[in-house]
């Protein structure tokens, strides 16, 4: 009955391009509406809408494999087309889904965080920013992947700024990310245009197929890889270009840092996969060389370097921020090892990091919200004084550090086993110590909220004084989620396997 | 060799701006200074871009109204594909051996055009381009307000300074 | 729904879940509150029994708890080494819930609901290692009763709770994370599954120094059978209440730790394979070292329950000693050990609540005469105490006399002297406190005469100190019992 009502087939048919056209259309609409409450409306209902399609095309993915779409009817090469397979399903589902749940939490964290008049505009640029991660990850067009970059980067700097009401930091570090920002989407788009004097085309099956039969690797290609790479590198912040990230997470409003920790860093990383493996030719010399040595190394170091980084944080944001350059070398290294099995780990795992930190930005909003502390030391009595908002932080953390029964530890898992495989003992080593850093600094977190007294104001213990039920809805979802796939790993995992193969066959 | 640098002198200009506009970005402590630098290291890029959109000999991309009135977009899109497969195809030559490219262009089509990709491509990179300078300068103008410098040395300061006055070890709400 | 062993090995986990949701609903209520723990209790119990009794049959219940095939399943699959673990885990619970009662009601601890729902989960945990067919399952329901387990040790919330239980999750995750968790890595991708199988599942896959690594890898991460180094967290956990001590620390938690190391000799390496690894002799002198050591460092404690800590970090290596020696005897002291142990150790934590309840004293030095006036708890204190020492009639004789027969066959004189030196270290340690208890003069009796004993903390450890002593006679049938799973060889 449901599937008649939600499958009628136009809707299917234009689901793809819809997820991009929606958003943008809605971003217009909302930043010109008077009033904060119609326009959050318009929000909610657009992310849900995107939601529905984007499990639409999951679903037609699932079943058919891959979904094409030629914008306004131009069929490519020459037309933009937009593709969508196992490969980026998942990850448009996800941007939705974590898109809407955010959305209904900033029904009242926005109040707490943006000033009234800027609020619709706020909006909008929101709209704005997840229409550009949908459509740079839906597009089968490699300029039209630029062009989505800048538009959701240049609206994201817009939103990291609007935290600047809470802390001025936020604007200095929205320009840091801004710089930064702009040189990786400019080494990106000199890269892109290798790439096109090379192959003569833009759409990444045409430039896959061009490569391929040109047999791989000229020098243009190479450059053209080693300036994509790097360029994607600074959007993804693999260590050490990841110096934007910090800042950007732990200032920007709450809204925005639990959308951008769960979405952005992931668009990115998709679209480093995407490049890496179906558009160049994996099994050329540099590119499997630069994946051991690039790639995977550099990810270890991150891993390291970022874990003891986020121990001596003072700022619980900050050192979720620098968690999360960490986590990204878990990806990194999965995705390093080049293998089918590291590739499922690297995809598992950023589906299930995208949860978990998700699920602790939102928390660590909550608690922002209701006592406007973000310290670590400020934590302490969470259990007494917000139960529900601190247990979900508590699984979260458990996620993080990958004990059994969370999505954490699944990924984890995948990531040893893949690691062993490759008789990668050394990155087994690595992917152990790191999470006992991960421990360390969750543990002071977690030490804070339930084992320290609620402090006092004036000698009166603070009062309970639990968030309210549109912020707690969010985060328990996604604590629920990593609790739900902690157990019953097989749709992670099968989508996950699903990506690989996409990766591993081509496009 | 000085032919080799004269057929390159626009890889050459490409490469000087691009090392300035990054030089510029990374040296000054000016954030006004460093966003001039990241419009020179984008102006590079358009440079580039125009640069493999030429074909030597090639003229510009409009198709000559042949006087059928009507339905002659239909039959134009299709001879534009054909000119901009071929176009591009070179192009993709055009990196290294720009000069034959350009020969052989002239014998594989009977009109030659520029490849227009390649322009339109950095239309929309230059107004990308202006955008993130607009946001930037906003930004810019926001941070004079709040912190009463644009240096970043100076931003600096004041957030470390505050970064410890504002630290409380005895974890009481301020 | 016809009561099966597959809904018999659900219910394990289901009836200590389903008390961990009511106990808090019906919280305000204590007798409510506490009947339930005991009910549940007395359901985890029978069912239990079903299923020793199924098992000792020769069935192996197997139960798919996630439909979900690949390496990362849960299942279980009781037999019976597990069923007894689960036998001691249950039947325990049952007599340190009335222990708690009187203990908690007793010293008015704060936060009671709280912490009956911990000890629901905490048993739950137990359980599902007790019952766990394959590493994963094991080491999920490891990791949960580490962290079920937190809330219990820190329950005071003062600093020394905080420190302690920083101690107590940093060093058991650590081990568990940075130890265990490469070991089953490295067991998966060496045997290319997970699942138990009688005589070890590498099956010629490994050799014998990587097996050796492995073995290393695991012994020093099960943190919970507390193998020096790695057993810091247990003294450090002293700090939770008495009844978290005496069920935790001394049986469900610890006995989990020496209960995967079992398992992990019979059923992940064999007992051949880990005869032959120079590790499992090296690890057997780690254990031997570790006896002697934490016996000594409990001789010098002065503190009750620091004391019986050290003796629980000593008794526990008995077990590992047992299984790294992987002879027969060895294997079969061990698994008596666990049973007889954990028997005559609560009864000891539960003397020590019930003395701290009564009389609010902590320190050995501070119990001279307190027998006169605590007989009951004195004397079941002096009956636990000889079956830990090991002497007849009690029933930790019978591990002891095993283990030195295990030791002999292996030809190890120095382990065996380790074994002589701890008994007579342990007569050393614990005999004096019952001593000092019935022997010396009272410091205070004017004191002594107004101690009022809550009937509940002295009837537990009294029924605990009569199972101790009627399980010497029961040992045969558990050495039957345990047979089917053990290497063939000479057992007496």
């Amino acid at each position: 009955m449901l599937s008649a009502i939600l499958s009628p087939e136009w809707i299917v048919r234009e689901a793809p391009v819809a997820l991009i056209v929606l958003p943008l259309m809605m971003a217009v609409i909302t930043a010109i509406l008077p009033r904060e409450r119609l326009a959050w409306l318009v929000v909610m209902g657009t992310t849900i809408a995107c939601s529905v399609l984007s499990f639409i095309v999951l679903r037609e993915v699932l079943a058919n494999g891959v979904v094409d779409y030629a914008l306004g009817g131009w069929e490519p090469p020459l037309g933009i087309a937009l593709h969508v397979d196992g490969l980026n399903a998942p990850i448009l589902f996800l941007i939705s889904v974590i898109g809407a749940l955010c959305t209904l939490y900033a029904m009242r964290s926005v109040t707490a965080e943006v000033e009234p008049k800027k609020r619709p505009p706020f909006y909008a640029a929101f709209l704005v920013s997840f229409a550009g991660l949908l459509g740079m990850v839906i597009t089968g067009d490699a300029f039209n992947v630029f062009v989505f970059l800048e538009v959701s980067s240049i609206s994201t700097y817009v939103l990291v700024a609007m935290g600047s009401s809470r802390d001025r930091r936020a604007l200095n570090s929205a320009y840091n990310y801004l710089i930064l920002g702009s040189i990786g989407a400019t080494f990106f788009v000199i890269g892109l245009g290798f790439l096109f004097m090379e192959t003569g085309t833009l759409n990444m099956i045409d430039i896959a197929a061009t490569l391929k039969a040109a047999g791989g690797g000229s020098r243009v290609v190479q450059v053209a890889f080693a300036f994509i790479v790097v360029g994607l590198g600074l959007k993804l912040a693999m260590f050490p270009l990841h110096l934007w990230l910090p800042g950007a997470y732990a200032y920007s409003p709450s809204y925005v840092t639990a959308f951008l920790a769960a979405t952005a860093t992931k668009a990115a990383l998709y679209l480093l996969l995407r490049f890496v493996f179906t558009i160049f030719d994996p099994s050329a010399d540099f590119i499997i060389s630069s994946l051991t040595w690039l790639l995977a190394v550099l990810g270890v170091v991150g891993m390291f370097a970022a874990s003891l980084q986020a121990i001596f944080q003072n700022d619980a944001r900050r050192l979720l921020a620098f968690s999360s350059v960490a986590q990204i070398g878990y990806m990194l290294l999965g995705i390093g090892m080049g293998t089918a099995l590291g590739l499922t780990a690297g995809y598992t795992h950023l589906l299930g990091h995208a949860m978990t930190k998700g699920a602790l930005f939102l928390c660590l909003g909550a608690v922002w919200y209701r006592y406007g502390i973000t310290r670590v030391s400020e934590l302490n009595g969470l259990m007494k004084t917000m139960p529900l908002t601190a247990t979900a932080m508590i699984i979260a953390g458990l996620s993080l550090i990958g004990v059994p029964g969370t999505i954490g530890f699944i990924s984890k898992w995948a990531l040893l086993t893949a690691a062993a495989d490759n008789g990668w003992w050394w990155a087994v080593g690595a992917i152990v110590a790191t999470s006992i850093l991960a421990l360390i600094y969750i543990g002071r977190m977690l030490e804070a909220i339930l084992l320290q007294e609620p402090p006092k104001i004036d000698g009166e213990t603070v009062a309970r004084n639990e968030a309210p039920l549109t912020m707690l809805i969010p985060m328990w979802t996604l604590a629920l989620a990593c609790i739900y796939f902690g157990i019953n790993s097989a749709w992670p995992i099968e989508l996950a396997g699903r990506a690989a193969a996409v990766l591993g066959g081509g496009l | 060799m000085l032919t080799m640098i004269a057929e390159h002198f626009n890889y050459g200009v490409v490469i000087i701006l691009m090392m300035t506009g990054l030089y510029v970005v990374f040296a000054s402590d000016n954030m006004v200074k460093k966003l001039v630098g990241l419009s020179v290291f984008q102006t590079s890029v358009f440079l580039l871009y125009i640069t493999m959109g030429k074909v030597r000999g090639g003229v510009p991309p409009i198709i000559e109204p042949t006087g059928d009135g009507g339905h002659e977009p239909v039959a134009s899109a299709g001879h534009g594909e054909a000119a901009i497969s071929h176009a591009s195809e070179q192009a993709s030559h055009g990196a290294e051996h720009a000069a034959q490219a350009g020969d052989h262009a002239v014998q594989a089509a009977e009109i030659l055009y520029s490849n227009p990709l390649p322009h339109v491509l950095i239309l929309t990179a230059i107004v990308v381009g202006v955008a993130t300078l607009a946001v930037g300068l906003a930004l810019v103008v926001r941070v004079r307000e709040v912190y009463g410098t644009i240096e970043e040395a100076e931003i600096d300061a004041i957030n470390y300074a505050f970064d410890l006055e504002g630290y409380n070890p005895e974890g009481e709400i301020r | 729904m016809i009561y099966s062993p597959q809904i018999a090995l659900a219910l394990l986990l289901i009836i200590p879940l389903i008390a961990a949701v009511i106990i808090p609903l019906v919280g305000k209520n204590e007798n409510m509150r506490e009947g339930v723990t005991l009910i549940a209790g007395a359901a985890l119990l029978a069912n239990v029994i079903m299923l020793i009794v199924h098992v000792g049959q020769g069935n192996r219940p197997e139960l798919l708890l996630v439909p979900f095939q690949g390496p990362l399943e849960l299942k279980f699959v009781l037999e019976p080494l597990g069923a007894v673990f689960a036998g001691i885990a249950s039947s325990l619970w049952i007599v340190n819930s009335l222990f708690t009662i009187g203990y908690m009601r007793g010293n008015n601890e704060k936060k009671q609901t709280r912490f009956y729902t911990f000890v629901a989960i905490a048993i739950a945990g137990a359980m599902g290692i007790a019952a766990s067919g394959n590493l994963i399952t094991l080491f999920f329901f490891y990791e949960a009763l580490t962290v079920s387990t937190f809330p219990l040790v820190t329950h005071k919330g003062d600093a020394a709770a905080r420190r302690g239980g920083r101690i107590y999750l940093g060093v058991l995750m650590a081990t568990s994370l940075g130890l265990l968790l490469p070991a089953i890595i490295a067991t998966y991708y060496f045997a290319g599954t997970t699942d138990f199988a009688v005589g070890g599942l590498f099956d010629g896959a490994i050799d014998v120094k990587t097996a050796g690594i492995i073995l290393t890898l695991f012994a020093f991460g099960i943190g919970k059978a507390a193998l020096m180094p790695v057993h810091p967290w247990l003294p450090n956990a002293m700090v939770a209440p008495t009844p978290v001590s005496s069920l935790l620390h001394a049986v469900a938690v610890v006995k989990a730790g020496v209960f995967t190391m079992l398992k992990v000799v019979l059923y992940v390496f064999g007992a051949d394979l880990v005869q032959q690894t120079g590790a499992g002799t090296m690890l057997a002198y780690v254990a031997a070292f570790t006896i002697v050591a934490a016996s000594v460092i409990a001789l010098r404690k002065d503190n009750l329950k620091a004391r019986l800590a050290y003796s629980t970090v000593s008794q526990l290596s008995y077990i590992t000693l047992g299984a790294m020696l992987a002879a027969p005897a060895a294997l079969m002291g061990a698994g008596l050990q666990i049973v007889m142990h954990a028997w005559g150790k609560i009864t000891l934590f539960m003397c020590a609540g019930a003395i701290y309840t009564a009389a609010h004293r902590t320190n050995i030095s501070q119990l001279n005469g307190l027998g006169r006036t605590m007989p009951w708890v004195f004397g079941a204190f002096l009956i636990g105490s000889a079956s830990i020492i090991g002497l007849p009639p009690m029933g930790g004789s019978w591990p002891k006399y095993f283990l030195l027969v295990g030791a002999l066959d292996s030809g190890k004189a120095v382990l065996m002297g380790a074994l002589i030196i701890s008994s007579v270290l342990n007569i050393a340690y614990l005999i004096p406190v019952g001593i000092r208890g019935f022997l010396l003069a009272p410091d205070d009796a004017e004191a002594d005469a107004h101690i009022k004993q809550p009937i509940w903390v002295v009837i537990p450890p009294v029924i605990t100190a009569c199972g101790a002593f009627v399980l010497f006679f029961f040992a045969g049938d558990i050495v039957e019992y345990l047979r089917p799973v053990l290497p063939e060889g000479a057992m007496l």
